[in-house]
């Protein structure tokens, strides 16, 4: 029955597989609790970065005429705190939980291809690097996130720093690819007996939309990079109005992509809620099928409203409305979903622990962010906001009171899973006040100081024009944000010194993941689960009528485990050598290009013919 | 190129195998970059005919009065067309051997594939250099530009669908493309076809319509 396979006293200890550990064990690891694991450190390490550049901008930005940073480095600092947060922070903050979770959830053993997903992580690491390592040459990227045409062109940004974003992006892009076509595989062909799709947990779901948004929407950014690069590096003139090309081309290229990428942010964080919500309300996730559906109308719909990015740049009546009108439309989809979490919740005995604060504060701002994004969803009044502050008020609005208060919930949710430990509970109450207090400082002045007129992307204000008060307000905000930060560093540290004693199910969880020992086995499930229903353990739990018995630690003798190995390293390092070459191909030839596709031809040669065990 | 030799064959959820549902998926994404590189040579097919020469089509003279013909060889790339179509009957003629153990037929026919593959790949690197030699090249115009980056990523695919064909040939002559494996060569002839049907896209649009 449904708890022989969840109820794991059948499996006897005798000799078995002894946990690797040591330096060469991580390099060579494909197991997806461990690739999760390094996933989450740099992608944290990455958004404190993020963070310092962040709070350098407030600094300069809290005294009207400062001059604590030149305009040069604000330009680098702001371009850099964007791409970091989008690519190097959010994304592998959300692949975390993809790698840790999804196999766990769905009653699996590993990815479908474990060495492709090492990969991805060190072509992400790799990707990380190479474009932070342009602050060694004072060179970081100026042109902005979305580095708009012609600020990219050899004759507007004739250093090293649109090269750094172009090809770094490019990296990152590779390992997005290979990620999603694994995880997609995953959750499509690794789903243990009776997990039909209708009974996967709501966050399997979100994430599996998040890989068809990444396989349809990273191809578009590839080609328009690929574009970006061949003008800089040799000479077309695809986005050079000079030669006849055309800018906008490039803002209609980056928004098909960068669109879509905006729902690749949240879609996640809409997953991790709707697991915590259920669990600490006491009661299964309210209108699971409308949840499904309006994840995926969100994604389709997210392909088709890419030029509300591109009101003022004179599309014509006919665009903006039909741009204007699908904008609007994803208010729906988008509007179900925070009515059923608030379904989920009505009614429910609520426990308010910590990753419930972190749930709850993500509806709250995540509806003002909705909010404001309707309403520049209308030409007339984009036309006003576009470029002031109001809009870093909404995407803030969206991406850290949304998709940032939704990883943290699940960071504080899956820690013990992860770790075997218990993240101290005030100290993450400490974190939440101290968090939504910053960022509401931090960021709910800025709608204000958009619709009087401070424009985005300047660094500095002159006196007189009002902006003095809330962008003080605004800076030690943010000096509060920071630090909120350092309580959870805190945390972790304390944590981290104390027993590795956490139960396999300290939440009372509905999925499958707390059916085993905390942390996981190698081999995660002693026995593969057979699924009888939705919310797979509180069905066990309900069947047996009570809590199961602590899972014992069992020698995993007989269970097959994909080897180890080196190549899926090799490969992405062939991959940062050939990038390294397109930058330095002017100095020493196409030597490092040379180099560095033979050593990615000399992995994949390798990695396909090693035995994958 | 991705995970071989699974040892044991698991069950999957929906029956079909994790490399061949990979290998779709990849293609599935791959349609999006083709599309947005056709897109991007059918966005500037307005703007190119505008400036400066030469033109694929149409006999042109330049402002200094050189004399152009059309540039475009349409019977020797349509011959590589023909060439590139058959090899993909070639590949499924191969992988039926493959499946069947016959080690010869699939070693005939994987060179049969091999064979027309190279001569695109050959035609192409032709037909850059012709056009290069009569004054177009990549920062010549946007038709240069367009064309190309298109027909060059095309033939990136192409090239490394050869040396991933070469590399099996070479595993079927040491006979270790045994039946078993003949997936391996399946999941190979998938994006073999893939790159055929782009290019069934790209000859008219680039080729045949003026």
């Amino acid at each position: 029955m449904a708890t022989t396979a969840l109820d794991q006293h059948g499996a006897h200890a005798t000799a078995g597989h002894a946990e690797p550990t040591g330096l060469w064990s991580w390099l060579t690891t494909v197991d997806h609790k461990r690739i999760g694991i390094l996933y989450g450190a740099t992608a944290f390490f990455f958004f404190l970065l993020g963070g310092i550049e962040a709070i350098l901008l407030r600094i300069q930005l809290g005294s009207p005429n400062n001059t604590f940073l030149s305009p040069e480095t604000y330009n680098q600092l702001f371009t850099m705190h964007g791409t970091t947060m989008i690519f190097l922070a959010i994304m592998p903050l959300s692949a975390m939980f993809f790698n840790f979770l999804i196999p766990l959830m769905i009653g699996a053993r590993d990815v479908a291809f474990p060495r492709l997903n090492a990969f991805s992580y060190w072509v992400f690491l790799l990707g990380g690097l190479f474009l932070n390592s342009s602050f060694l040459f004072g060179a970081a990227p100026d042109q902005g996130w979305y580095g708009y045409a012609n600020l990219t062109s050899r004759q507007y940004s004739p250093g090293m720093n649109v090269d750094f974003w172009t090809l770094g992006l490019q990296i990152l892009g590779v390992a997005s690819l290979a990620a999603a076509v694994n995880f997609f595989v995953t959750i499509l062909n690794m789903r243990a007996p009776g997990m039909k799709l209708m009974r996967m947990p709501m966050f399997v779901w979100m994430s599996f939309i998040t890989q068809v948004l990444l396989l349809l929407a990273f191809p578009v950014i590839t080609v328009a990079l690929i574009l970006l690069m061949f003008d800089r590096f040799f000479g077309t003139h695809f986005f050079v109005p000079s030669g006849g090309g055309d800018p906008l081309l490039w803002q209609h290229l980056f928004w098909i992509f960068g669109h879509p990428e905006v729902y690749i942010l949240i879609l996640p964080a809409f997953g991790i809620i709707s697991e915590v919500l259920p669990v600490f309300s006491r009661k299964p996730l309210f209108g699971y099928a409308a949840m499904v559906f309006s994840g995926a109308f969100i994604a389709f719909l997210g392909f088709g409203v890419w030029s509300h990015h591109m009101f003022t740049t004179g599309m014509g009546p006919i665009a903006d409305t039909f741009f204007s009108l699908t904008t609007m439309l994803i208010a729906v989809p988008t509007g179900v979903k925070v009515f059923n979490w608030m379904g989920t919740i009505w009614g429910g005995s609520i426990q308010y622990r910590v990753p419930m604060y972190f749930a709850l504060g993500f509806i709250a701002m995540f509806i003002i962010g909705g909010l404001s994004g309707v309403m520049h969803a209308s030409p007339p009044a984009d036309l006003q906001q576009n470029d002031t502050y109001f809009i870093v008020a909404h995407f803030h609005y969206v991406l850290f009171g949304g998709s940032i208060f939704g990883l943290t919930a699940g960071a504080y949710y899956w820690w013990p899973k992860m770790f075997g430990r218990m993240l101290d509970e005030t100290l993450g109450k400490v974190h939440f006040w101290l968090m939504l207090i910053g960022f509401n400082l931090t960021f709910f002045p800025m709608h204000i100081l958009g619709l009087n007129g401070m424009p985005r992307r300047v660094y500095t204000y002159p006196e007189g024009l009002g902006f003095e008060a809330l962008n003080q307000v605004e800076t030690v905000g943010s000096l509060i944000l920071g630090f909120s930060f350092v309580v959870f560093l805190y945390n972790i540290f304390k944590t981290a010194r104390g027993p590795r004693n956490a139960p396999a199910d300290p939440w009372d969880g509905a999925t499958l993941e707390w059916a085993i020992p905390s942390p996981p086995q190698e081999w995660n499930f002693a026995e593969i689960p057979t699924v009888h229903g939705r919310d797979a353990l509180w069905e066990a739990k309900r069947e047996r009528g009570g809590p199961l018995p602590e899972p014992p630690r069992v020698s995993g003798a007989g269970i097959h485990l994909p080897n180890p190995s080196i190549w899926p390293l090799v490969a992405a390092v062939g991959l940062g050598g050939l990038m390294v070459g397109l930058m330095t191909a002017h100095i020493v030839g196409p030597w490092g290009i040379v180099a560095g596709v033979s050593i990615l031809f000399f992995g994949v040669y390798n990695w396909a013919f090693e035995p994958a065990g | 190129m991705s995970d071989h030799a699974h040892a044991v064959h698991l069950e999957t959820s929906t029956g079909l195998d994790n490399r061949k549902l990979a290998i779709w998926t990849f293609i599935g994404s791959e349609c999006l970059f083709f599309a947005t590189l056709i897109s991007n040579y059918l966005v500037h097919k307005q703007t190119w005919l505008s400036g400066p020469g030469p033109f694929p089509h149409e006999a042109w003279t330049s402002p200094s009065g050189q004399a152009f013909e059309p540039i475009i060889e349409i019977p020797l790339v349509t011959m590589g067309t023909a060439l590139l179509l058959f090899s993909s009957l070639f590949v499924v003629l191969a992988l039926a051997n493959a499946q069947r153990g016959n080690r010869n037929g699939l070693l005939v026919w994987l060179a049969a594939t091999l064979f027309c593959g190279f001569f695109f790949v050959g035609m192409q690197v032709y037909e850059f250099t012709h056009f290069v030699h009569r004054g177009l090249t990549l920062k010549t115009n946007l038709f240069g530009a367009s064309f190309f980056t298109l027909t060059g990523f095309h033939g990136t695919h192409v090239t490394l669908g050869v040396v991933w064909l070469l590399t099996l040939w070479i595993e079927a002559w040491r006979g270790k493309l045994t039946p078993a494996k003949s997936l391996n060569l399946e999941i190979a002839a998938l994006y073999w076809h893939f790159v055929d049907v782009v290019w069934i896209v790209i000859f008219p649009v680039v080729y045949l319509i003026k």
